[in-house]
């Protein structure tokens, strides 16, 4: 008695500490977690970009209407562009308006000369000036001429058409109504940079619905000032877009999905039981084991993920089974006494050891998702299993009215007779999985990412239709200098363009762009004002070379004073671009990291009607230092890593769930005995997945460890079985119940929307099934039988 | 007789003029089919000491589509398409629109009107006037927009019955280009 007053006081010491800790949780859901963290430098800035890049922080937003003609949609972008401005919640948002840098204007023609790339001391010698001007002359009798005549007699050689076109966006979709527009004319497009960074789903969220209110008030604008009430359609898409709506989904799939798996144990339980009081008794071990779980994740990560919860209920289905197998093995008369403590306690207790072996196994994963599974699972087991153990029995009245399940236990028994005349069954469904298993070995996992992105492949198609409509770069390929300063990372990024621009030549790539057009560095700079000669110089070649040209060489006065002024200007400086398109076209391709190293990033545009050449850019920048990184593939190989790594994880937990089993059961025959149906049941599930055509993911791993972890459980019971007798029936009943809420639980998952979900509900409900029915047709009831029907 | 008929002719072609107005001009304008015809361009610029000469082929696809294919000095393709001007020099590509460039679409809404012979068009922006005779009418179309009369003084378009003959701008800062029209034979 006295201990079971210590338990009681530890119990709710225990339970007033996981309650504040919880207090203290905080809950994330953008998928991340389940990125793999970054061992190299180079993984880093790849997960960095992955998660916090320039590329993460675009939002692409495409305005379609079956009814809305091309100048309704130019109208509601036009206000979507002025009030998404106005929010704050953008660094930048274009739609074609006004072509980019009209405000910019006056200082990128002061600054021409530092900015141009045509400016070397060739270009001012008389020949250089000679052609320079001619070009320049046969612009003005090109209707374009009319745009640049204003400036002719100060940039007689073109340059401030040169900085504009260096800096105009390649590929950028075609204006119609004032604003992009997709090539088919369905589409008026707009790309919005956020401020916030890309993994702050919090903020990001609030851009995304920033970007909503502003479509609607748009609309509403347009429909107010006469135009019919047409239905715009708004195609939101973006890295950030999606974390946001992932977060979305897996909030509203973990709440359905608790609630409906929570309804459907109870249903189960209350159906045996017949007793509302021991339908909540048998839950309190549950949501002991799924507080310490959460209190335990929160305590050993950075955040709860939303995807541990939604495991969390599915691990209900197996807490449970302590407080069934309490309630439904104990004789009626004294629940959780010695007898049932001596008589199935140590049973439950090694099947508990088994299940922490496996998920050690995700712990040791290595990818924070998982571990954090791992972690909430062992917590929660635990704990479920020492308050089943030690504090239920004393919270329970005196005399409990439980509906006495032999009768349904002796039925069972019957067909366990039937069954296990047909032993041949299991070894011939194990040969048959692992033939099919073997015949598909090579496709049977899933090495790719995103198999584990719960966006659906029709938002995807959208995201790939917008980013083509715009031009956008390639989100697939990246190149990466690192340097102490900033200015070093921009001269590196001159060189890694330099280099490039053979390959553009080639037709090999489309373009590129670097931080380097936006703000060239300090030594591009000071070459340029030294290739500008003195006035006097300059006014004699001048002469020489207009000599025979339209265009005087006396009208150019203020070409000179230009130059001059140019050769003596300070450089340009990040500073002097603050506030400015060009500012924040330079914010998501230099910046610094936490430890004070700058990183330049060149993002590469592939040639019309192809695919980035990685091998070719890796070539052409051999020896430069600069990092060539293919994001999906470097993304794709890391995965592959942790995947290899856990797959090596869970061969050792099973080794180890072997050892276990040996060293308690000290005999390799029962060993054998308990392992057969789950080894079987393990196949006939990988098996099942490789027929419907389902590649297995890292979560159909973890799915099938739990199989390992549940089915080890009912393998030992039926051990039992074979070995006590009176009790049988009623043991029978409560491993039946156990199962019938696991596969309740975890069938759950197997509809939600979330893939990672699905894969592990599917497998584990399949899983356990498989175990209880091969372990039935495997057990040997003889005479046992005889004990539980007399 | 000769004199006689010259006499008949010329009496006609009076008689002709006075009835014959913009209207029937834009009408004849309309009913013509698309078209292709060499040009021959000077421009006169005050920053310039000698006219720049260009040549090269021009078409018109009614209603609303006019490309303009330069040879000399360089080649270059300026494509007005409904609402878009592309221009294709050196290789490389340039999309501008005519609402956010009134400076270009002032030039180009006034003559591709004319030739579309949609007198309503022309008339909604420009104020028109019109001499001669069918055989040799001289058409002068100027901005009504105070804007569009900063940048283009005035349009002088020349022909002979549905054909453009000559076409000349006179820029508000008094620079101007002449351009002369010879139809392909089709």
């Amino acid at each position: 008695m006295r201990a079971r007053r210590l338990a009681l006081v530890a119990w709710l010491a225990a339970l007033a500490f996981c309650l504040w800790q919880l207090s203290q949780a905080r809950f994330v859901a953008d998928l991340s977690m389940f990125l793999p963290d970054a061992p190299t430098e180079e993984q880093r800035l790849l997960v960095d970009q992955l998660r916090d890049g320039a590329l993460t922080r675009m939002m692409f937003i495409g305005l379609e209407g079956s009814q809305a003609d091309p100048a309704t949609r130019a109208a509601v972008s036009r206000g979507m562009r002025k009030r998404l401005e106005a929010s704050g919640e953008f660094v930048s948002v274009a739609n074609g308006e006004g072509g980019g840098y009209e405000r910019e204007r006056d200082l990128l023609l002061a600054r021409r000369y530092l900015l141009s790339p045509h400016v070397t001391p060739e270009r001012f010698t008389v020949e250089g000036l000679r052609s320079a001007v001619a070009e320049t002359v046969d612009l003005l009798a090109s209707p374009a001429g009319m745009l640049v005549k204003s400036l002719v007699t100060r940039d007689p050689t073109g340059e401030m058409l040169a900085v504009i076109e260096a800096l105009r966006p390649e590929g950028a979709p075609p204006v119609s109504e004032g604003v992009w527009t997709s090539r088919d004319g369905q589409r008026a497009l707009l790309i919005a940079r956020t401020r916030a960074r890309g993994s702050d789903t919090d903020a990001q969220a609030q851009a995304v619905a920033a970007v909503e209110r502003a479509k609607a008030e748009a609309v509403d604008q347009v429909v107010r000032s006469g135009k019919a009430g047409y239905a715009v359609r708004l195609y939101l898409t973006g890295p950030a877009v999606f974390a946001v709506k992932s977060r979305a989904l897996v909030k509203h799939d973990i709440e359905r999905l608790a609630i409906a798996s929570l309804v459907l144990v109870a249903g189960i339980l209350l159906a045996a039981y017949r007793s509302p009081l021991a339908l909540a008794l048998g839950l309190v071990p549950v949501a002991c084991g799924a507080l310490a779980g959460v209190a335990a994740v929160s305590l050993g990560f950075d955040g709860v993920h939303g995807i541990t919860l939604g495991f969390g209920t599915a691990l209900i289905g197996e807490a449970i089974d302590y407080s069934i197998y309490l309630f439904v093995q104990s004789e009626r008369r004294d629940v959780g006494g010695p007898e049932w403590v001596a008589g199935f306690w140590p049973t439950i207790r090694l099947g508990l050891y088994t299940s922490i072996a496996g998920f050690s196994a995700l712990l040791l994963s290595g990818l924070p998702g998982l571990a954090q599974l791992g972690l909430y699972s062992i917590t929660g087991l635990v704990a479920a299993a020492l308050v089943t153990r030690w504090v239920l029995p004393g919270l329970l009245p005196q005399r409990m009215e439980l509906h006495d399940l032999t009768g349904f236990g002796e039925r069972l028994m019957r067909a366990v007779v039937v069954l296990s005349r047909r032993r041949w069954v299991v070894p011939v469904a194990a040969a048959a999985s692992a033939l099919v298993v073997v015949a598909v070995h090579a496709r049977l996992w899933d090495h790719d990412l995103a198999s584990l992105n719960p966006i659906s492949t029709h938002d995807r198609e959208i995201d790939l239709k917008l980013r083509a409509d715009l031009g956008a770069a390639d989100a697939r390929v990246v190149v990466a200098v690192r340097a102490r300063d900033a200015d070093t990372a921009l001269a590196a990024a001159e060189d890694v363009a330099g280099r490039l621009d053979a390959l553009v030549e080639r037709r090999l790539l489309g373009g590129y762009d670097t931080p380097s057009r936006f703000l060239p560095s300090l030594k591009a700079q000071r070459a340029r004002q030294e290739s500008l000669p003195s006035t006097a110089e300059l006014r004699e070649r001048l002469a020489q070379a207009l000599a025979q040209s339209p265009l005087r060489a006396e009208r150019l006065g203020p070409f000179l004073e230009d130059v001059e002024r140019a050769r003596t200007q300070p450089p340009l400086t990040r500073k002097a671009l603050a506030g400015t398109a060009l500012e924040s076209a330079l914010d998501g391709l230099l910046f610094a990291d936490s430890g004070g190293r700058w990183t330049a990033i060149v993002g590469l545009r592939p040639a019309e009607g192809s695919r980035v050449d990685v091998n070719a850019v890796r070539a052409a920048l051999a020896g430069s230092g600069a990092l060539v990184i293919d994001l999906k593939a470097e993304a794709d190989r890391l995965y592959g890593g942790y995947f290899d790594r856990a797959l090596a994880m869970s061969a050792v937990g099973l080794a180890v769930i072997v050892a276990l089993l040996a060293f308690a059961l000290r005999s390799p025959a029962r060993v054998a005995r308990v392992l057969a149906p789950v080894v079987a049941a393990v196949l006939a599930v990988a098996a099942f997945h490789a027929l419907t055509g389902t590649r297995l993911t890292l979560l159909h791993l973890v799915g099938l460890l739990l199989v390992v972890a549940i089915g080890s459980n009912y393998a030992l019971f039926f051990d039992r079985l074979a070995q006590a007798g009176a009790t049988a029936a009623r043991t029978l009943a409560s491993l039946t119940l156990a199962n019938a809420t696991t596969v309740a639980s975890f069938g759950v998952l197997a509809v939600s929307e979330i893939p990672v979900l699905r894969a592990i509900g599917s497998t584990v409900a399949l899983g356990t099934v498989a175990v209880l029915l091969f372990s039935a047709v495997l057990a040997r009831p003889g005479g046992t039988i005889a004990a539980g029907t007399r | 007789m000769i004199r006689a008929i010259a006499l008949v002719l010329g009496l006609t072609a009076s008689a002709q003029a006075a009835a014959w107005g913009v209207t029937d001009l834009f009408q004849a304008l309309a009913k013509e089919r698309p078209g292709r015809a060499t040009f021959q361009e000077r421009k006169f610029m005050a920053l310039l000491d000698r006219p720049l000469e260009s040549t090269g082929e021009l078409s018109f696809t009614p209603p609303d589509k006019m490309e303009k294919r330069t040879i000399s000095p360089r080649a270059e393709r300026v494509v007005v398409d409904s609402e878009r001007v592309t221009l294709e020099r050196g290789g490389k590509r340039y999309t501008l629109g005519l609402r956010e460039n009134p400076a270009v679409a002032v030039l180009v809404e006034s003559i591709r009107a004319t030739l579309a012979g949609d007198l309503a068009a022309v008339t909604r922006s420009y104020s028109v006037g019109l001499d001669g005779t069918p055989e040799r009418w001289r058409l002068t179309i100027r901005p009504l927009d105070p804007t569009g009369a900063q940048i283009v003084e005035r349009i002088d378009i020349e022909g002979t019955h549905a054909v453009v003959r000559g076409v000349e701008i006179r820029q508000a800062d008094g620079d101007r280009s002449v351009m002369t029209i010879t139809p392909v034979a089709r």
